[in-house]
C-alpha cells in the first residue's frame, strides 16, 4: 500500500572525490616541502586528478518502498546513502529528503569498550538519532532482543564479539524513522538473528516506512524489495521491478563461456513455457520451447541441453538421442518437472548433432548459448544466507521429537 | 495514531502530512559561514550524551579518576609558589602566593586542556564521522564543555584554599560567570580553528602542548599583568587569556586590576577568533568526511 508521496527526490546528484585522496591526510611536511622546492610556484602542486564517484544520479522513492541498490563493489552504492544521510556533500546535483532519515551504515555505531551494555545503548542511540525518551521506552525491548540482559551492565569491552554484534543490531532494529538507509549490514551475525532482523525490518517496512538498502545478497534483495537501482560506475544502469533489474544484473556476468559465436544458424530463440526467459514457479511443470530453423533434416540425432551457474559449473544436463526433425521452421519443447534452482541468473548451452551423438561421431549442426540467459526468480526457501544456501532451492522443515 | 486528529485519520493510510514532515535539501557546500543554529539545537541531546561520554570515558580510563582535576592544579600551584614565589619573589599583589596562582591556573587549566581535547576530537572520532550525520560543530563543543566538570571540582579546591587564608569573596564574584563564559569562548574558538586544522595536517597535535607551553607564559598566570610596561598592555590584551586571567584573579579576590580596556580588548579578540573558528570550521567540515 505504497501511497503517492515521493520522500526522496534527487536531481543530477554526483560526488567527486580527488584521487590520490588515499594518502588520507597531509602532513605539513609534504607543504612545506612543496613550498621550499617550488617557492615561486605556489600552484606547483601534483596535478589533481578527479574520480567521480557519483554522477548524474536521479532518484525517485516513494513512502513505504523498499528499495534495493545493487551493483559490483565501489560502484558508488554506499557514496549514494552517505550523500542522502548527509555524511558527505554532493558535487553536484540536490537531493530532497521528506521525513526523518536515519542512516546505519555500519553496526555499533559509536559503541566505546569502555562504557557498559547500558550506557552504549543509550550512546549509539543518540548517535543514530534517537531521542533520550525514546530509548528510555525501548530499552528493555532492544536487551531483550539482544538477549544481552546479564550482562548489560559489564563494560563492553568484556562482551564477546557475537554479543557485541546482537546488542549493535539490536539498538539499530529499534530505530525508527520514516525514512532508514541500510548498508550491507544484514551480511554479518549468525542465521537465527539475522532472520529476527530481516523479519524486524519487513515489520518496519509494513508500518509504513521507507527503506533504502544495500546487499550483495541478491536473494535477500528478492526477499525484501519491491523495486531495484542498479548502480554502475557511479551511474544508475537500470531501475525498475526488482525480478527485472537484478535478473538483468546476474546475467551480465555470464554470457557465452567460449567466446562462441552466436549466429543462431540453427537455434533461434528459446523461452519458458512461450512466455519469457523467467521462471518464476519453480515448483511446477517447467517447458523449454525452442525454435529451429534447420536447413537438413535431423535423423537419429542428438539434442543437449546445459544449464551453468554464474560460476561456470554445470548445474544440470539432459541429453536425448534418437532425435528426429523435420527440416524446416520447428519448434522443440522440452518439459521439466521441476526446476529447483537457487534463484538467479543461468547460462544454457544447447546442442545439436545429426546422425549420432558427440561420441559415435555425430555431426555437430550446433553448440548454443541460449540467448537470453535463463533467469529463475521465485522465492528463496533453503537458507536465509546466501553463501549458505547452495545451488538448489529447496525448501524443507524440522521437527524436533522427544 | 491518538495524537493524529480525527478529520486527518479519515483520510485513507497517507501516514504523514506534507505541513509537518521536515523537509531536508541536499545540495553542495555552500554557506560555511553561518552558523547552524536550529540544527544544533535539533541535536542538543546528542551533544549532552557526547559530553557525558567525553567525561565517563575520562574518568573510567583513569586509576585516580576526578582527582586528577584537583591534583594538577593544587602541585602546579606549589611548584609555582615555590619557585616564582618563595625564590624569584614575583609580585602577587598582595595576595597568599597559592590564591594567586590558584586563582590563576583555575581558567588556565581548563583552557589547556580544552584545547588538547579539542585537538583531537574530529581525528579521533573519524569512525563515527564517516558514518553517521550530526552537526560536527558537536565535536568540539563536546570537548570543551565536558573540561567544565574537571574546572568545578578544582573550583571546589579553590574555595578550601579561600576558607583556609579566610579570604571573604567582595561583590566581583558577580562576574566569575562572564570570565568563565570568556574562558569557554577562547577554548572554543583557538579549538575550531586547532581541531579543524588538525583534521587536514596531523602535526597540528604536536603543536599544541608548545603552543600551550608558549601561552602559558603569554599569559598573567605566574606574573601580574602589571608586570607588563603599561605602553605594551594594549598589545598583551590582544591574548584574551590574559583578559580572562587578570578576571577571574580580580572576581574571585577583589584583588588586582577590574575589567579595564584590556578586558574589552580581549573580549573583541574572542569573537573574532571564535567567528572565523566557526567558519573555518565548517568550511573543512564539508570535506571532513572524505579526508579524515
Amino acid at each position: 500500500m505504497s501511497s503517492s508521496e515521493v520522500v526522496i527526490r534527487a536531481e543530477g546528484l554526483g560526488k567527486r572525490y580527488r584521487v590520490g585522496e588515499r594518502e588520507r591526510y597531509l602532513a605539513l611536511r609534504d607543504i612545506l616541502t612543496r613550498a621550499f622546492s617550488n617557492p615561486f610556484n605556489r600552484k606547483a602542486r601534483p596535478p589533481k586528478d578527479y574520480l567521480w564517484a557519483l554522477r548524474d544520479v536521479d532518484l525517485e522513492i516513494r513512502q513505504g518502498e523498499v528499495i534495493g541498490l545493487i551493483g559490483r563493489n565501489g560502484a558508488g552504492k554506499t557514496t549514494l546513502l552517505k550523500l542522502l544521510s548527509r555524511i558527505t556533500k554532493p558535487t553536484t546535483g540536490s537531493a530532497e529528503i521528506h521525513g526523518r532519515i536515519g542512516s546505519l551504515l555500519e553496526v555499533g555505531t559509536g559503541f566505546h569498550p569502555e562504557l557498559t551494555g547500558r550506557e552504549n545503548i543509550y550512546l549509539s542511540g543518540a548517535i543514530l538519532g534517537m531521542r533520550k525518551r525514546e530509548i528510555d521506552s525501548k530499552f528493555d525491548a532492544i536487551v531483550a532482543f539482544a538477549e544481552v540482559s546479564r550482562f548489560i551492565d559489564t563494560p563492553l569491552k568484556f562482551f564477546s564479539t557475537g554479543m557485541q554484534m546482537r546488542l549493535a543490531f539490536a539498538v539499530a532494529a529499534h530505530l525508527e524513522p520514516e525514512i532508514l538507509l541500510i548498508d550491507e549490514v544484514l551480511a554479518v551475525g549468525d542465521t537465527e538473528f539475522q532472520k529476527k532482523c530481516l523479519g524486524k525490518m519487513e515489520d518496519i517496512s509494513h508500518d509504513g516506512r521507507t527503506i533504502v538498502f544495500i546487499s550483495h545478497q541478491t536473494n535477500q534483495i528478492r526477499r525484501l524489495c519491491e523495486r531495484v537501482y542498479w548502480i554502475d560506475s557511479g551511474r544508475v544502469r537500470q531501475e525498475g521491478p526488482t525480478s527485472e533489474v537484478v535478473g538483468t544484473y546476474e546475467s551480465i556476468g555470464l554470457l557465452p563461456v567460449e567466446g562462441a559465436a552466436n549466429d543462431g544458424r540453427c537455434f533461434l530463440s528459446w523461452s519458458i513455457n512461450g512466455h519469457d526467459n523467467v521462471v518464476r514457479e519453480d515448483m511446477s511443470d517447467v517447458a523449454f520451447h525452442f525454435q529451429l530453423r534447420l536447413d537438413e533434416a535431423i535423423s537419429e540425432g542428438h539434442f543437449g541441453l546445459n544449464v551453468y551457474t554464474d560460476t561456470g559449473t554445470l548445474l544440470a544436463g539432459w541429453g536425448f538421442d534418437n532425435v528426429n526433425i523435420p527440416a524446416g521452421l520447428q519448434e522443440m519443447i522440452m518439459r521439466v518437472p521441476v526446476l529447483p534452482f537457487r534463484p538467479g541468473a543461468y547460462s544454457m548451452q544447447a546442442t545439436l548433432f545429426n546422425r549420432g551423438n558427440n561420441l559415435t561421431g555425430g555431426k555437430t549442426i550446433e553448440h548454443w548459448w541460449a540467448q537470453p540467459p535463463l533467469i529463475v526468480d521465485t522465492k528463496p526457501i533453503s537458507h536465509p544466507q546466501d553463501n549458505f544456501a547452495g545451488l538448489l532451492n529447496i525448501g524443507a522443515n524440522l521437527v524436533v521429537k522427544s | 495514531m491518538s495524537t493524529v486528529p480525527a478529520a486527518a485519520e479519515s483520510a485513507k493510510p497517507v501516514a504523514i502530512a506534507p505541513a509537518d514532515v521536515p523537509v531536508l535539501r541536499i545540495t553542495p557546500p555552500s554557506r560555511w559561514w553561518a552558523l547552524p543554529v536550529a540544527e544544533l539545537w535539533e541535536y542538543r541531546e546528542l551533544l549532552y550524551f557526547f559530553i557525558w561520554r567525553d567525561i565517563k570515558i575520562r574518568y573510567k580510563q583513569t586509576a585516580i579518576g576526578a582527582a586528577w582535576a584537583i591534583l594538577q592544579p593544587f602541585l602546579t600551584m606549589l611548584i609555582f609558589s615555590l619557585f616564582f614565589g618563595r625564590l624569584a619573589h614575583i609580585n602577587s599583589e598582595g595576595l597568599p602566593y597559592a590564591i594567586f596562582y590558584y586563582s590563576a591556573l583555575l581558567p588556565w587549566m581548563y583552557f589547556a586542556a580544552s584545547l588538547q581535547n579539542a585537538t583531537n576530537t574530529i581525528v579521533e572520532n573519524q569512525r563515527l564521522i564517516t558514518k553517521v550525520y550530526f552537526p560536527r560543530l558537536d565535536l568540539p563543543l563536546s570537548a570543551v564543555l565536558s573540561g567544565l566538570v574537571d574546572f568545578a571540582i578544582s573550583f571546589c579546591m579553590f574555595i578550601v584554599l579561600m576558607i583556609y587564608y579566610r579570604i571573604v569573596p567582595t561583590p566581583a564574584l558577580l562576574w566569575l560567570p562572564a570570565f568563565l563564559l570568556l574562558a569557554v569562548l577562547t577554548a572554543l574558538g583557538v579549538g575550531l580553528w586547532l581541531s579543524a586544522m588538525n583534521a587536514i595536517y596531523r602535526d597540528i597535535r604536536y603543536v599544541v602542548p608548545f603552543l600551550v607551553q608558549f601561552w602559558m607564559f603569554a599569559s598573567p598566570v605566574a606574573y601580574p599583568a602589571s608586570l607588563v610596561p603599561e605602553k605594551w598592555r594594549w598589545l598583551y590584551g590582544l591574548n584574551p587569556m590574559a583578559g580572562v586571567i587578570e578576571g577571574f584573579r580580580w572576581s574571585l579576590t577583589g584583588r588586582g586590576n577590574p575589567p579595564n580596556s584590556l578586558t574589552f580588548v580581549s573580549a573583541g579578540v574572542v569573537l573574532i577568533v571564535l567567528f572565523s573558528g566557526i567558519a573555518y570550521f565548517q568550511k573543512v567540515e564539508t570535506t571532513v568526511a572524505d579526508v579524515v
